[in-house]
C-alpha cells in the first residue's frame, strides 16, 4: 500500500492548473479529496507520475441557491451536507451525501471528484442523472457544459477529456419529491443497489418522474422506461411494479462479494420501489 | 478473629483489589496517543524490508530476477530462498509439528505467499524495489476445497516423504495431514443405531481472520559487537519466540532478547511464527542493521494465519422426550499450504474435543482430518481457546437441529440435557474434566431476563402476521448455552514445542511498600497491567495504585508461554496469586518477629499483620516490607521478592448464556439487533469494568463473524476479500447494544477461582447470531444454512424457502 513516486503540484489557479495538464497529458491527474484517487495509487492501479492538486483553486468551491442550483467542484461532500440553503431547495442531496462512506470520507471527498471518477459505486452520478445536472468543465480549449446524462461512458470512462478540469455541477431546483435509497453492507460500503426518484405530482397523478440506479451496471442508469411507467398514473402498486420492471430492464449488474446477479436485481427492485413510495408521498 | 469493622472495609477499599471496577492503567498512554507499539520504534540507520508475494495460489517459481530491483535507488539487498538456504534457514517449523517455506522454495501453495524480501533504506523504496522484482511463475492446477484435496491426483507438497508419518501420525493421502480422534467410536455408532431419534447436519464454520487493528511486524537488530540479537515484535507469547529464533538460528538463547511492546490486539494472529521475523532477522545479521518489517492491511488478511475454516459433520441421537444419547462429529479441517496452527502440540485439532458443550451426553466420538490446499496457512484460536469456537459452534448448532428434529423448543432441550451442578467435576464422554458449573441457574436466570416465554408469543405473532401478508420482517430467538475449556494448560498434556504450559510471576516489594511484579504473559488490550496489581494487592496489601505489572521483555520477564486461549489470567494470574502468597508467608515472620510474638500468633487482615486476639496490635504491609530492607530479622534473609511457576492440575470451565433477538429483512436480507442479553459466569471476578469491556468487545467480533467477515477465495485461489471494503469489520454503527450479566462459580482448583473471560463472549457470541437467524426461518423450514450470513445469504435462505413468491 506505497504508492509509487510522483511529482506533486498544487497552483493556485485554472489556468495553471489546465496548462499543467496540457503539458503532462495522461501522465497527470488532478487530485481533489484524494479517496478514490490515493487508494488506486497506493494499490498501484492507478499509475499517475505528475499530480494535480485543486485545493488552493477558490474558484472551484462554493454552493450557489437559487432556481438553478451550482455546486463548486472541490465542495465536500461534509459541506454538502452542512448547507442548510441546499438543503431547503434540494434535501435530497443531504439525504444522498449522508449515504456516502463515512464522516472521516466525506469530510475530504468532494462532489467533482465523485462525479468525475467515474466508479460505478460512488452515489452522486445516479443523483445528478435523477436531477439531469450539468456538469462544466474547462480546459486550454475554453469551458463547455456535458449533462450528467451524458457523462458516464464505461467504468472509469466518462465524456471528459484528459486536459478538462471539472468546475462546478449546476441543476435546477428539483420540484415535486425526491428521494435516495440505498442498500449497503456497512458504513463504508458501496451501494448493493441505491435508486434516486424524482416524482412531481397534480392531485392523484404522477406528472413527471426521474429515476436513476447505481451500482448496478457498469455506469449509473438512468432508466427512461421506469420513469415513464409511473408518468399519468396514481403511483399504485401496478405503476410501481411496471416501474420496477422497466428498470430491471435497464440495468446489468454482476456478481461480486456484495452477492450474486439475482439478489442485486431482487433488491434493485426492492430498494426502488420503497424510494418511489418515499418520493411520491414527499411530492 | 478481627471484627468486621467499618475500618476493615475502608482498608479494603484502598487497595483496589479484586472485584473492584478499578480503571484500566493503560488507557492514559493509549487514548493520549502515547503507546508504544513495534511501529514507533525507530533506530538509528533502521532498514526497511518488504516482501514480493506470490499473486498465484499454486504454481512453479522458475526464475526471480532481482538486477532491476538492486538498480533502484536505495535498495540494498533482495533476499530470496537461494539466500537463506545456506543458513538453512529457507524453511522453518510450525507450531504445530510441520515445516513452512520462509521464502518460496521453488514453488508458491497460495496467493500472498513470501517470494523474496527486499531490505531499503525507507520504506518507500522497499516498496519500489518490490514492484521491480521480476519472478516468472508456472501455474499449477489449484486447490481449494478440501474434500477435493483429500481424492486429487494434485500433489501440494512434494517436499514431504511418500507414505511417510506426520506429526500426528499416519498420514492417508498426499495432502492428508493427520487424523486425531478422541471418544469411543463403536460405542457411539451402536447408539446412533439404536437410539429414538438421530439428527444429522453438515455444520461449516467458514474461514475468517482475527484482524488486529495493529497489523504483525518486528524490528531486529543485530548487535555485531556483543553478538546479541534484539527483536521487537508483535508476539503474544515472546518467551516461546525466544527459544524458537535461538533453535533455528542457533543463537544462544542468553543472547537474544525478544520485547513486546504495547500491542494493538492479537486475537490468536500474534502467535506464531511468520516469514517476516525470519528475513527480518537475517537482513539484520547480513547487514548489521537494524531492519523494520511491518504488515500492511492486506498482507495481514492474506498472508498471516486466519482463524477456523472447519467442516462439521455432526449427528446426534436422543430419546424421543429429548434427552441426549450420543454425539458423533467427523470434521474436515482445511490447514492451507502448510500446517501452522497453532494448538498445544498433542492436538492437532486443538480442544476441539469440548464439543459435548454444555450437556451431560454419555457417549461420544470426534474425528478430525486435516488437509492441505491451497490457501494461507494459520488456523489460530481467534479469540478462542484452541477450536473451542468451532465446537461451540458445532454443538450450538447440533442442538437447534435436534430441537426442530423433535419439534420441541430448544430452550427446554438444552435445559434437560445439561450436566447438573451436582455432577461437577464432571467427566466428559471426550475426556475432558469439567471443573465447577451451575447452568441450569445461568440458563433460568438468562430466560428470565429477556422473558423467553413473551419473545416465543410475539414470534408466533409475528409469523400469523407475515403469513398475512402484514409484514416483511420475522423474527428470530437465538439461544446458545456455551462451555469453554481454558487455560491451557497442565503441563502433563500441554506444551508447544515442547514447552510446558506453565506460567510465571516474579515479585519484588520495594523498601516503601511499593512493588513490581513481571509476568509470562503479555497484554495486547486485556489490561494486565490493571487487573494483575488488582489480584496481587489483594494479596499482598498493598494498594493497585503500588504495583508496577512489566511483561512482554524476554530479558527481565519470568519465562512464559503467552497470552492466547484465555491463559493469562488463569495461569499467570494464578502464578501471580501464589507468589503473593509467598510474599505474604514470609511478611509474616518479618510481622511476627517485629511484634514479638510466634509466626503463628499473626494473622493477615487487609493490609496488615495482627496478633490474634490484639487487633491493636499489627505491622501494616508497607512497615513490614521497610523492616525487609533495614531489620536483621534471625534466620530470614533480607529483602521481600518471590517468584512463582504455576503449572496448572487442570483447565478452566467458563461458560455462558446469550440470547440474541434479531429483526430480518425477508426482502433484502438486511438484520438489525433488537436485543443481545450476554450472561457470563467466569469465577471470581477480578475487575467487572474490564470485564465488560472485553465482553463487548467479543461479542462484537462474534457479531463480525456470523453476519459478514470471511476470507473467501475463489476457484483460482485468489482472495476474495483482502480489504476492510469487503472483510466485515463491525463499527459502532453496525455494533447493537449489549446487555451483560453473570453468576460466580469459582473454579476449584484455581488460587483465586476466576476462570479466565476475553474468549466468551466470541465462543457464546457466534452461535447466539447465526442461532437467530436460523431461528427466524425455523417456522418455514429452514434446518442449516452456513455463516457468515450477510445480506445476500439471508435474502438466499428466504428466496430459497420461497418467500419472495
Ligand atoms: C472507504 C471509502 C468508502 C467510500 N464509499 C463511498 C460511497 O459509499 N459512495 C460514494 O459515492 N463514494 C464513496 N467513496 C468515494 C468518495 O466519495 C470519494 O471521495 C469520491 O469518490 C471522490 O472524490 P474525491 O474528492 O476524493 O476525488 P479524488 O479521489 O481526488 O479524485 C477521484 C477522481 O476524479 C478526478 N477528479 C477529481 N476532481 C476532479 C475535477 N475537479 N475535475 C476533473 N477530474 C477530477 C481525479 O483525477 C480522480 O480520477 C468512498 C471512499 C472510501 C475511501
Amino acid at each position: 500500500m506505497i504508492p509509487a513516486a510522483f511529482e506533486y503540484y498544487r497552483p493556485r489557479d485554472i489556468s495553471s492548473a489546465v496548462s499543467l495538464l496540457d503539458q503532462f497529458g495522461d501522465e497527470a491527474r488532478v487530485i481533489a479529496g484524494g479517496h478514490s484517487l490515493i487508494p488506486m495509487m497506493k494499490l498501484r492501479m492507478a499509475d499517475v507520475p505528475h499530480l494535480v492538486d485543486l485545493q488552493d483553486l477558490d474558484e472551484l468551491s462554493g454552493i450557489e441557491v437559487g432556481d438553478t442550483i451550482k455546486i463548486g467542484a472541490m465542495t465536500t461532500q461534509y459541506e454538502m451536507i452542512n448547507d442548510d440553503d441546499l438543503a431547503d431547495v434540494a434535501p435530497i442531496l443531504r439525504e444522498a451525501a449522508l449515504q456516502i462512506a463515512d464522516p472521516q470520507v466525506r469530510y475530504m471527498g468532494t462532489i467533482g471528484g465523485n462525479v468525475a471518477n467515474g466508479d460505478p459505486g460512488n452515489d452522486l452520478p445516479g443523483l445528478m442523472q435523477c436531477l439531469d445536472a450539468v456538469y462544466s468543465v474547462v480546459s486550454s480549449d475554453g469551458k463547455r457544459t456535458i449533462p450528467a446524462r451524458e457523462f458516464y461512458k464505461a467504468a472509469f470512462s466518462t465524456a471528459r477529456k484528459d486536459t478538462e478540469i471539472l468546475t462546478s455541477v449546476s441543476f435546477c431546483a428539483p420540484k415535486g419529491g425526491c428521494a435516495y435509497v440505498k442498500q449497503k453492507r456497512k458504513i463504508g460500503d458501496y451501494a448493493t443497489a441505491a435508486a434516486a426518484v424524482q416524482i412531481e405530482r397534480q392531485g392523484d397523478r404522477c406528472t413527471a418522474a426521474s429515476i436513476a440506479m447505481t451500482n448496478l451496471s457498469d455506469i449509473p442508469v438512468w432508466s427512461e422506461a421506469a420513469a415513464s411507467a409511473l408518468l399519468d398514473t396514481g403511483v399504485d402498486e401496478g405503476a410501481v411494479k411496471s416501474a420496477v420492471s422497466g428498470m430491471l430492464g435497464d440495468i446489468d449488474p454482476a456478481e461480486d462479494n456484495r452477492g450474486p446477479v439475482a439478489f442485486k436485481r431482487h433488491v434493485a427492485g426492492v430498494i426502488l420501489t420503497r424510494a418511489i413510495s418515499s418520493a411520491w408521498a414527499r411530492a | 478473629m478481627n471484627d468486621m469493622s467499618p475500618d476493615r472495609a475502608e482498608r479494603s477499599e484502598k487497595l483496589n483489589g479484586l472485584g473492584c471496577s478499578r480503571k484500566r492503567v493503560e488507557d492514559a498512554r493509549f487514548t493520549q496517543g502515547k503507546g508504544n507499539y513495534v511501529d514507533d520504534i525507530k533506530l538509528d540507520g533502521m532498514l526497511s524490508g518488504d516482501f514480493v508475494r506470490s499473486p498465484y495460489a499454486h504454481a512453479k517459481v522458475v526464475n526471480i530476477s532481482t538486477e532491476k530491483a538492486l538498480e533502484v535507488p536505495g535498495v540494498l539487498a533482495v533476499l530470496t530462498a537461494t539466500d537463506l538456504e545456506p543458513l538453512n534457514l529457507h524453511w522453518m517449523p510450525t507450531l504445530a509439528g510441520d515445516k513452512q517455506m520462509v521464502l518460496a522454495d521453488g514453488k508458491v501453495l497460495f496467493q500472498g505467499q513470501e517470494v523474496a524480501f527486499v531490505v531499503a533504506t525507507d520504506r518507500f523504496a522497499a516498496a519500489d524495489g518490490v514492484e521491480a522484482v521480476d519472478v516468472e511463475y508456472e501455474e499449477l492446477p489449484v486447490l481449494t476445497d478440501p474434500f477435493e484435496a483429500l481424492k486429487s491426483d494434485i500433489v501440494l507438497r512434494e517436499d514431504l516423504e511418500k507414505g511417510a508419518d506426520g506429526a500426528h501420525g499416519p498420514r492417508k493421502h498426499h495432502n492428508h495431514i493427520f487424523t486425531w480422534e478422541a471418544g469411543d467410536k463403536d460405542a457411539t455408532e451402536q447408539v446412533l443405531s439404536h437410539s429414538d431419534v438421530v439428527a444429522e447436519e453438515m455444520v461449516y464454520y467458514h474461514r475468517t481472520h482475527p484482524c488486529p487493528l495493529e497489523t504483525c511486524g518486528c524490528v531486529a537488530s543485530m548487535d555485531k559487537v556483543n553478538g546479541k540479537l534484539t527483536l521487537w515484535g508483535t508476539f503474544q507469547a515472546p518467551h516461546a519466540i525466544r527459544t524458537v529464533v535461538s533453535l533455528i538460528s542457533g543463537i544462544e538463547e542468553h543472547n537474544i532478547r525478544i520485547v513486546s511492546p504495547d500491542i494493538g490486539g492479537g486475537f490468536g494472529n500474534k502467535v506464531g511464527a511468520y516469514p517476516g521475523y525470519v528475513c527480518s532477522v537475517v537482513a539484520s545479521i547480513v547487514t548489521g542493521k537494524p531492519v523494520k518489517w511491518i504488515e500492511d492491511r492486506m498482507d495481514n488478511l492474506m498472508a498471516t494465519a486466519f482463524a477456523r475454516d472447519y467442516w462439521m459433520q455432526g449427528k446426534i441421537a436422543a430419546t424421543k422426550e429429548g434427552k441426549i444419547t450420543g454425539l458423533w462429529c467427523h470434521t474436515t479441517a482445511d490447514h492451507g499450504g502448510f500446517d501452522a496452527c497453532a494448538d498445544p502440540s498433542k492436538f492437532p485439532a486443538g480442544f476441539m474435543s469440548i464439543c459435548t458443550g454444555s450437556y451431560d451426553i454419555p457417549t461420544a466420538y470426534l474425528a478430525v482430518d486435516g488437509v492441505y490446499t491451497n490457501k494461507a496457512p494459520g488456523g489460530v484460536a481467534y479469540r478462542c481457546s484452541f477450536r473451542v469456537t468451532e465446537a461451540a459452534y458445532f454443538v450450538e448448532r447440533m442442538m437447534e437441529v435436534l430441537a426442530i428434529e423433535l419439534n420441541m423448543d430448544a430452550a427446554e432441550l438444552r435445559r434437560i440435557n445439561f450436566i447438573r451442578k451436582d455432577q461437577f467435576p464432571y467427566q466428559s464422554a471426550l475426556g475432558w474434566e469439567y471443573d465447577s458449573g451451575d447452568y441450569h441457574a445461568a440458563w433460568d436466570k438468562a430466560l428470565a431476563a429477556v422473558d423467553y416465554a413473551g419473545l416465543r408469543r410475539e414470534q408466533a405473532e409475528r409469523i400469523e402476521a407475515f403469513k398475512a401478508g402484514h409484514t416483511r420482517k420475522l423474527l428470530g430467538i437465538g439461544l446458545t448455552h456455551f462451555t469453554e475449556i481454558v487455560g491451557a494448560g497442565p503441563v502433563k498434556n500441554c506444551d508447544i514445542l515442547g514447552l510446558g504450559m506453565f506460567d510465571s510471576c516474579e515479585i519484588r516489594i520495594h523498601p516503601t511498600g511499593s512493588a513490581l511484579a513481571r509476568i509470562g504473559a503479555i497484554s495486547q488490550g486485556q489490561g494486565h497491567a490493571t487487573t494483575f496489581a488488582q489480584i496481587l494487592a489483594s494479596e499482598i496489601g498493598l494498594p493497585a495504585e503500588s504495583i508496577t505489572v512489566e511483561q512482554g521483555d524476554t530479558d527481565t520477564a519470568p519465562y512464559g508461554l503467552g497470552t492466547y486461549g484465555s491463559r493469562s489470567t488463569p495461569v499467570s494470574g494464578a502464578a501471580t496469586a501464589l507468589a503473593g502468597r509467598k510474599i505474604r508467608a514470609k511478611a509474616q515472620m518479618i510481622a511476627a518477629y517485629l511484634l514479638e510474638v510466634h509466626d503463628d500468633d499473626v494473622e493477615f487482615d487487609v493490609d496488615r499483620f495482627v496478633v490474634k486476639g490484639a487487633p491493636e496490635r499489627f505491622k501494616t504491609m508497607k512497615e513490614i516490607a521497610f523492616a525487609a530492607y533495614n531489620q536483621a530479622v534471625p534466620g530470614i534473609e533480607p529483602g521481600l521478592e518471590a517468584v512463582s511457576y504455576y503449572d496448572p492440575p487442570n483447565m478452566t470451565y467458563p461458560f455462558g448464556a446469550y440470547i440474541c433477538v434479531m429483526e430480518i429483512d425477508v426482502d433484502t436480507g438486511e438484520h438489525d439487533i433488537r436485543q443481545f442479553y450476554a450472561l457470563d459466569d467466569c469465577g471470581t471476578r477480578i475487575n467487572p469494568m474490564i470485564i465488560e469491556g472485553q465482553v463487548h468487545g467479543g461479542l462484537t467480533e462474534a457479531l463480525a463473524i456470523a453476519m459478514g467477515q470471511e476470507i473467501a477465495y475463489d476457484d483460482m485461489g485468489n482472495v476474495k476479500t483482502g480489504t476492510l471494503m469487503d472483510f466485515f469489520l463491525p463499527t459502532v454503527c453496525e455494533t447493537p447494544h449489549y446487555t451483560t450479566d453473570y453468576t460466580t462459580t469459582p473454579s476449584p482448583h484455581h488460587p483465586i477461582g476466576a476462570k479466565g473471560v476475553g474468549e466468551s463472549p466470541n465462543v457464546g457470541g457466534v452461535p447466539a447470531f447465526s442461532n437467530a437467524v436460523h431461528d427466524a426461518f425455523r417456522a418455514f423450514g429452514l434446518r442449516q444454512s452456513h455463516m457468515p450470513h450477510d445480506q445476500w445469504r439471508v435474502w438466499k435462505i428466504a428466496n430459497d424457502l420461497g418467500l419472495h413468491n
